[in-house]
């Protein structure tokens, strides 16, 4: 008998455990998914701060842009980035790259005289 | 594309770059029969031009009000163009500047006085027409107002000796694109055409992707190629990339123009989208027009343009490439 209860304790106690570890497996990846990380893009003519962004191929992330002064773009044609960053009211992108790389990303909403060279990097590992 | 003319072609494009533009000849094969035939015709009783061989000119990128490193000279290169063009021995018809005719500046006053300075030099030139669409750096700002009260509508069609002309503005929307307006009224444009009529757009982006990081494209061009798609006979003269390219695609051939301000990389070799730096002792090197003159040969001569480059140097600075502009005969 002793040997039974003990059996149906240890029974009980690796069921609970197995819940417990069952549950918060489940709230990982729950959280994961719903809220992906976010990362911050600053425009101002004729620069994005930061530079260059590195990303997880397969990794989903939101791109939250801003911009100091007047109307920019976001445009990465590979990565299917194609936005607008009106003053006042940022824009949130949200991507999964699938292909690793160095994707150039530009200013595509023409903002002045420097805005030829106005890009910064999307680094995809 | 076919190298062998087409019974229903009528009319032939021939192309020679002078390194600060193009001169283009157009030439009617003027014993054309059925379709053809029928498309001069028309034209001819329409517009009262007899479909006959003509050459026009493209400039590009004169960026008027520019001075910097890359080109200290300013409009030395563009009044230059206009020296050529007047000497020329077989006057062009028409001159078409493919954008960019000033440099922006956001100085009260300053970019309104590039413009008026763009229509002074332009003014030299002994033409029949100057047509004139915007580069972003004329219309990217404030949506091409000011180019508007400058020069007129920031796109355009008209008929020349049996070749059409469509001006396309993919600029003044601020991102490259053309947009929804005027792609319906470029396909209203071209229901008047049977599809074997020459057809020539000029604009000032290029219409496919050519290098997107560099912002070389167009984002609805592919919907402005399938308009064209149909029409046998396209030529595109655009600018924006400061240097010479060739691209076929479909029954369209695609040609950038040389800038007359300063020239860029090859993308190919660079990532870095700066400049060729200036060479004093050739000022004016990968600087240049386009003549689009008739084709050498008639009967079985490809219809597809053939370009000829002709580099522009200038009497005093013709440093070691010579003191006069010299033919050379191009890939075509």
């Amino acid at each position: 008998m002793r040997t039974g209860h003990a059996w149906r304790r240890a029974v009980a106690l690796g069921v609970a455990l197995t819940t417990v570890a069952l549950t918060l497996a489940s709230q990982v990846p729950a959280r994961a998914q719903g809220t992906p990380r976010v990362v911050e893009i600053t425009a101002k003519r004729f620069e994005f701060t930061p530079k260059e962004i590195i990303l997880k191929q397969g990794e989903t992330v939101t791109l939250r842009l801003t911009t100091e002064d007047v109307t920019h773009g976001f445009f990465m044609k590979a990565l299917g980035i194609d936005a607008v960053i009106e003053p006042g009211q940022p824009t949130e992108i949200t991507i999964t790259p699938q292909t690793s790389g160095s994707f150039t990303t530009i200013c595509d909403h023409f903002c002045g005289e420097g805005h030829g060279n106005m890009h910064m990097k999307i680094i995809v590992e | 594309m076919s190298d062998r003319v087409d019974r229903r072609s009528f009319l032939k494009i021939a192309g020679t770059s002078l390194g600060i533009g193009a001169l283009y000849s157009v030439a009617p094969l003027l014993g054309a029969d059925g379709e053809a035939g029928e498309v001069a015709r028309t034209l001819w009783k329409r517009n009262g031009e007899k479909p006959k061989p003509f050459s026009f000119v493209q400039l590009s990128d004169t960026h008027v009000g520019f001075s910097g490193p890359p080109d200290p000279l300013g409009t030395r290169a563009f009044e230059r163009a206009v020296e050529m063009i007047n000497g020329l021995p077989h006057r062009p018809d028409l001159v078409l500047v493919t954008g960019d005719l000033t440099h922006d500046s956001e100085k009260p006053g300053e970019h309104a006085a590039r413009m008026r300075q763009f229509k002074e030099i332009a003014g030299r030139i002994e033409v029949g027409a100057v047509h004139l669409i915007p580069g972003e750096h004329d219309a990217g700002l404030d949506g091409g107002a000011l180019f508007r009260d400058a020069f007129g509508p920031t796109s355009h069609a008209f008929d020349h000796r049996g070749v059409h002309f469509i001006g396309l503005d993919n600029v003044s929307r601020a991102k490259p694109e053309v947009g929804p307006e005027q792609l319906a009224w470029l396909k209203k444009d071209l229901a008047r055409f049977p599809t074997s009529a020459p057809i020539v757009v000029f604009t000032h982006r290029p219409l496919f992707d050519l290098k997107p990081e560099w912002e070389w494209f167009t984002s609805d061009g592919d919907d402005v190629m399938n308009a064209l798609a149909p029409y046998e006979n396209v030529t595109v003269l655009y600018g924006h990339i400061h240097r010479h390219h060739e691209h076929a695609a479909g029954n369209a051939r695609h040609y950038a123009a040389r800038s007359l301000i300063f020239a860029f990389p090859d993308p190919a070799t660079t990532d870095d989208k700066k400049p060729l730096p200036f060479d004093k002792d050739q000022p004016f090197k990968n600087l240049g027009l386009r003549i689009v003159g008739e084709p050498k040969a008639r009967g079985l001569a490809p219809i597809r343009p053939t370009i000829n480059e002709v580099e522009l140097t200038m009497r005093e600075f013709s440093g070691t490439v010579g003191a006069n502009q010299f033919l050379r005969e191009g890939a075509y």
